[in-house]
């Protein structure tokens, strides 16, 4: 789960990572309101779950707190990478006298929590790793035991830390490492960590990414959930504990399994149709999560046909074509269907289905063909 | 001959009480595994499902003596048992359960690796060695003994994979799957490597995902040190980047962790590389000597 950057420096606060004073504005008035108290100049910030803000116009500074109240104005509604800009952070604007990276990243390669520094901050670090990808020094956290003191040194020397701040910005390592594993993070990374001109380290934007599997763990980290920043039916998909992803194409489809949800996605699009969604309906493929999954993708426009590809290991082919009829009964569709139902018991759940005039394929080639010709003849 | 499982297997079951250990323990024993007791805390000197249940691993480990485990254990106490299972110095552990927090998983790995043992999963259907063995929830009956080695990150896809080559009439010697998750106990060379030193193994189906760098890896590998073909299958290739496609893991992040990068690595290293996993029969056929 991503969060906000003002989520994400909220929590680095907590671990005395210092941070700019900002607030939270969602109309131009209050960003107007919260730049006067800060009395200085300051930076408006969309915050929106999408990188390249910056590029997109949706950082602004402002020397006045009118002029926080126009760039805020600017702001607010923009489109960002899809998402509507609902909310921007104003901010003391830092004089800057040096930019530097720091992060801390779940290394799937290592498979240890690793620490990244580079004395070049302010551009993405994929962008850095390319160009100069020396300049990236990488640390690997010990599983067992953590970051050691000498391990935040390293770093320190490394990236060529000022010695009076080299104190502070150790604090600051073993600050963003608490944090990262105390909240059962992904990712956590500062992009910038200045120097100012008065010789203070400060984080100037922040990230953090929450590991969806342990947000069981953090009800208060679950709480930054920002449902402005998802499609109405991946919430409902995610209440109904299915995993769903909206694309753009016009073929709707529900797969048991995600590797075969990709899958099958891939095969439409090599037999020329464009998929609208990833859909994992789960191992047991039963009424509800059948009816749950056909609202879904429905409720999608632009969906001319659907696809329902389903292998039926453990489930059993009967149970699936039941829930299959009862969600269609339930979701009244005039959406043409081209059902591949194979496994378990496929002769009884196919005569469940000619029941109900509907034809299940046997091989998944033949019926992706098959909704890709439905889909482009309509 | 064939992989990791087969006659020998002397199966443990962890969380056997539960659901999911009740039901695949049945359709395990039905399918002729060896399954020696089951681990519920509590529920120690009863029997369930035909099998001894004990309290700790520790206990089963001294009156049943396994020699691999299964864990159908929770999320949040699955990393803790697969733990208990090596203490007890258990040499095989299967994980199938599904999310298990990352974090968790670094620390497991850690232990796991120092102490010798190998883990296959988190977030894996198991593995299976047809007509001999199988640990896990792939259904048994699409499989048939052969000589094609098949690893895999997905289980759908992989029962996808396996009922075509049945139909093709090539059997399987053993079909692993590692799981979807970020951190695995096995990767892709752990079981390619396995393959290619199995006598009863003539080649190789490997099918990947988006995310992470275990499909490179792989393909270094087989360009190294592979003798035996390998048919490569990858799926995620109309994803978006930056969004989990279900598996945790499957994410494409970098620039290298796209299905066309993998792809391209895989061919590059000599794999033959399926476009959907109808071909691979095929693409295998074309290569049996």
């Amino acid at each position: 789960m991503k969060i906000h950057e003002y989520q994400a420096k909220e929590v680095l606060a907590r671990y005395n990572i210092p941070v700019q004073e900002g607030h939270v504005a969602t109309s131009a008035d209050e960003a107007e309101a919260i730049a006067q108290r800060i009395g200085k100049m300051v930076v408006v910030k969309a915050q929106v779950h999408a990188g390249g803000r910056g590029k997109a116009g949706g950082v602004k500074l402002a020397q006045t707190a009118q002029e926080a109240h126009d760039k805020a104005a600017a702001i607010l509604g923009m489109q960002i990478k899809g998402i509507t800009v609902k909310k921007v952070l104003v901010t003391v604007a830092a004089d800057i006298a040096h930019e530097y990276y720091l992060g801390v990243v779940l290394d799937r390669a290592s498979k240890t929590v690793m620490l990244i520094g580079s004395a070049e901050g302010g551009v993405e670090i994929e962008e850095t790793a390319k160009t100069n990808p020396e300049k990236i020094i990488r640390i690997s956290a010990d599983p067992a035991l953590g970051l050691g003191e000498y391990q935040a040194r390293d770093l320190a020397f490394a990236m060529q830390i000022p010695a009076p701040l080299q104190r502070d910005f150790i604090k600051i390592v073993h600050g963003l490492y608490n944090a990262f594993t105390a909240s059962d993070a992904s990712l956590a990374e500062i992009n910038p960590l200045v120097i100012t001109k008065d010789g203070k380290l400060e984080a100037l934007d922040a990230k953090i990414v929450l590991d969806d599997n342990a947000l069981y763990r953090h009800p208060d980290l679950e709480a930054y959930r920002d449902l402005n920043e998802e499609e109405a039916a991946e919430i409902t998909a995610r209440e109904a504990n299915l995993s769903y992803v909206k694309l753009d194409g016009n073929i709707g489809c529900m797969v048991n399994g995600a590797g075969l949800a990709m899958s099958t996605m891939d095969t439409i699009k090599l037999y020329g149709g464009e998929p609208a969604n990833f859909l994992d309906v789960g191992g047991s493929a039963d009424a509800e999560r059948v009816t749950n999954a056909l609202r879904i993708i429905l409720s999608d426009p632009h969906v001319k046909a659907i696809l329902f590809n389903i292998f039926g290991g453990i489930v059993r082919c009967d149970e699936v074509a039941k829930g299959i009829i009862v969600g269609l009964k339930e979701v009244q569709t005039d959406v043409p269907l081209v059902i591949r139902l194979v496994g378990t018991n496929q002769a009884e759940g196919r005569r469940i289905l000619s029941e109900a005039n509907l034809i299940a394929l046997d091989n998944m080639d033949d019926a992706v063909k098959k909704v890709v010709e439905v889909a482009h003849s309509r | 001959m064939s992989i990791l499982v087969d006659k020998n297997t002397r199966l443990l079951i962890q969380g056997i009480t539960g659901r999911n250990g009740t039901f695949h323990g049945q359709q395990m024993i039905e399918y002729g595994t060896n399954v020696v007791g089951g681990v519920t805390p509590g529920k120690g000197g009863s029997t369930h499902i035909g099998v001894p249940v004990y309290n700790t691993v520790r206990e089963a480990m001294a009156e049943a003596i396994p020699n691999t485990t299964i864990i159908y254990v929770p999320a949040p106490f699955a990393a803790d048992s697969i733990m208990e299972a090596v203490a007890a110095g258990i040499p095989l552990i299967v994980c199938i359960t599904e999310g298990i927090p990352v974090l968790d998983m670094v620390k497991v790995y850690e232990f796991v690796k120092g102490h010798g043992a190998r883990l296959i999963g988190p977030n894996c259907p198991g593995l299976i060695t047809p007509g001999q063995a199988k640990v896990g929830i792939m259904p048994g009956y699409i499989h048939a003994p052969g000589r094609v080695g098949l690893v895999s990150k997905s289980g759908t896809l992989t029962y996808e994979a396996v009922n075509a080559l049945t139909l093709a009439g090539m059997g399987q010697s053993t079909a692993v799957g590692i799981g979807g998750d970020p951190i695995i106990g096995s990767s892709f060379v752990d079981i390619l490597e396995l393959f290619e030193h199995d006598p009863d193994t003539d080649s190789v189906v490997m099918i990947g995902e988006i995310g992470g760098d275990a499909e490179l890896r792989a393909a270094d590998y087989i360009k190294s040190s592979m003798t035996k073909p390998v048919v490569a299958y990858i799926a995620g290739r109309t994803a978006p980047a930056d969004r989990r496609m279900g598996h945790a893991g499957a994410i494409i992040s970098g620039g290298d962790d796209t299905a066309a990068a993998k792809m391209a690595a895989l061919s590059k290293a000599g794999a033959k590389v399926a476009e959907s996993p109808n071909q691979i029969p095929g693409l295998l056929g074309g290569l049996q000597i």
